[in-house]
């Protein structure tokens, strides 16, 4: 286009020089201006950043980073550079997976692996991120298209594939493994799995996956109506894995058409879909940046600005076999992570200097020993849970590693062959 | 079950019920699942071929039984309107249901997800979640196909959406 536009001004200049009418001549100095102005916006168009090396913290115009890099000056975050040695993976390129995908890539995260099998479409032109010249495009390929204009430092990969097919969870799995990157300390090579999907069923593929990779990730979800939302953040063994608690409709056996409109389809709306990537890409960020409290549940009720915290320890009667696994290692470290947890405490501790915090004492004010109240307090009676007399727990402590009971095992074996089967069935199907 | 009517009700109480939790990745497991499924398939169909009540075609695509493919059919006003029917078997079965697809009939209704995957949200997956690992194939095509295709297909007849094969090439003809 610019050669185009230099080609042109010459024409110009040469039809400026041969003409004898001075009448044109004004008209030829507009056009020239013209001309000008359209190469400088052709110019602008096209300026893509070239890759920066390293993140500086200097403040100029130019740097595409000093304000991330602020944080350290304020104490917020103590080495942000760390980000760029981090892989998320986006599992979900729709309202909320986008926009979390688009501030990872402004934050400077240092690979993020998209995936999706959907296409855009105008009916999506109500949420963020993506643009009406879009439509028809892949959801993966057109977020890298706009994600490596905003920040070409990214590496971005993307992924066309449906993870619920057994096919497409084989790359899923395979794609999370890759560690020609990097290795994360799990044995897997990305640090953080984000789902932003829309159902139950990937929800529980993404839950399988990172059961079996002992992969963290977390989880995502605007409400049908789009006025709440949630984030939760899953490690398993830790904590509840997504199949630990079953959904609402099969737990309390309500009708769910109580819940749910039917024939109805799901609204959204972008400021409910943007406060919820919000909220999860900062939960991420904390996260990965060891900086303020990771929110282990956070909801999120606009209609009363309601926003509901709590944790939720696993099932240990998870349907889930892979979480079980989890669940077990987990019992087993607890030694290591009791004394780690002292070693804290010590260390802590120790740093306090103790001084008398008054030196004074004018009215004689002086502390009671209170033997019962002592006893609490022994760090050795803190974790035992122990209930006031009459009460049981109808459910195991998932303090101790439970065993469950194996069921009895099936004596009748399956005699008749799966081929023979296969043709009764296409007998009847003759 | 309430709210059933009482041919589906019948109907289900004589379709086998599987034992077998095991899904796709399950190596011999699924093979025993697979076994089950096909017990019940045969049962159900034969079921409705002995009741006058056949509907549909199925059957495995694929040796390792996790794509399938056939046809179902459903007679409003004497008419017979039938449609491919495909489905795979999520990673994640029996816990999460199998997501059946008429792709012939994708973007004509909105009681449909992309790629012609019919909703099942309301009327079957409750029951599917309550009785895992009870229910199969069989039960997901009594359960929720069946019921979907007597409230849909009516209306997208009689709205002009889908027309019978006969009345479309004579049509095209004159």
């Amino acid at each position: 286009m610019e050669v185009e536009l230099k080609e042109l001004l010459n024409d110009v200049e040469q039809l400026k020089n041969s003409s004898s009418d001075p009448n044109h001549l004004p008209l030829i100095l507009k056009l020239e201006e013209r001309i000008e102005n359209l190469t400088n916006l052709a110019k602008s168009a096209n300026s893509r950043r070239n890759k920066v090396k390293d993140m500086s913290a200097e403040v100029v115009d130019s740097n595409p980073y000093s304000r991330l890099m602020a944080l350290q000056r304020m104490g917020i975050v103590e080495n942000y550079e760390r980000i760029r040695g981090f892989s998320v993976a986006i599992v979900g390129i729709g309202g909320v997976g986008s926009v979390a995908a688009e501030m990872l890539t402004r934050c400077g995260i240092g690979r993020l692996l998209l995936y999706d099998y959907d296409t855009v479409e105008l009916a999506n032109m109500n949420r963020l991120f993506f643009r009406p010249e879009q439509c028809g495009m892949t959801k993966t390929d057109a977020a890298v298209q706009t994600l490596s204009d905003i920040n070409p430092d990214v590496i971005l990969e993307s992924y066309t594939l449906n993870i619920t097919t057994m096919q497409g969870f084989e790359t899923f799995v395979e794609s999370l493994n890759n560690q020609k990157y990097r290795q994360t300390k799990n044995g897997t090579g990305v640090d953080l799995v984000l789902s932003c999907v829309d159902n139950y069923e990937a929800r529980m593929v993404v839950n399988q996956a990172c059961n079996e990779l002992n992969q963290t990730w977390m989880e995502s979800g605007v409400s049908e109506d789009a006025v709440s939302g949630h984030i939760q953040m899953l490690i398993p063994g830790e904590t509840a894995c997504f199949a630990c608690a079953p959904p609402l409709v099969v737990a309390s056996g309500v009708d769910e058409r109580t819940l749910k409109r039917e024939g109805v389809c799901a609204a959204s709306l972008p400021t409910t879909m943007g406060v919820i990537a919000g909220l999860l890409v900062q939960n991420t960020l904390k996260y990965l940046l060891n900086f303020g409290q990771v929110s282990p549940y956070l909801g999120y009720n606009s209609l009363k600005d309601f926003f509901p915290t709590m944790a939720m320890k696993p099932n240990p009667q998870c349907s889930n076999s892979p979480c079980l696994e989890r669940q077990k290692e987990y019992m087993l470290t607890k030694p290591e992570r009791d004394a780690a947890a002292k070693a804290k405490m010590e260390a802590e501790a120790l740093l306090v200097v103790e001084s008398p915090v008054h030196a004074e004492n004018e009215w004689n004010i002086s502390v009671v020993d209170d033997d019962d109240e002592m006893e609490k307090k022994d760090p050795a009676h803190i974790n035992s849970d122990a209930l006031p007399a009459g009460l049981v727990r109808e459910l195991p402590s998932a303090d101790d590693f439970q065993t469950l009971p194996v069921p009895a095992e099936e004596t009748s074996s399956p005699i008749d062959d799966l081929e023979e089967l296969r043709r009764q069935l296409d007998a009847l199907n003759a | 079950m309430e709210g059933w009517d009482p041919n589906t009700k019948s109907a289900l109480t004589k379709i086998p019920l599987l034992t077998t939790k095991a899904g796709p990745r399950d190596g011999a497991a699924w093979t025993a699942r697979l076994k089950e499924e096909y017990k019940s398939l045969i049962a159900y169909t034969g079921m409705n071929k002995s009741n006058d009540n056949d509907w549909f075609r199925i059957s495995a695509a694929n040796p390792e039984g996790t794509r399938w493919v056939g046809k179902c059919w459903y007679v409003h006003n004497l008419l017979k309107y039938e449609f491919d029917l495909q489905f795979d078997i999520p990673v994640t079965y029996p816990s999460t249901a199998p997501e059946l697809e008429l792709p012939q009939l994708d973007g004509k209704t909105h009681k449909m997800y992309r790629g012609g995957k019919i909703c099942l949200t309301v009327h079957f997956k409750p029951l599917w979640a309550k009785n895992c690992p009870r229910f199969g194939i069989a039960h997901a095509l009594c359960l929720g196909l069946a019921p979907w295709l007597a409230a849909e297909i009516p209306i997208l007849v009689d709205s002009g959406m889908i027309k019978h094969k006969d009345d479309a090439s004579s049509s095209g003809e004159s």
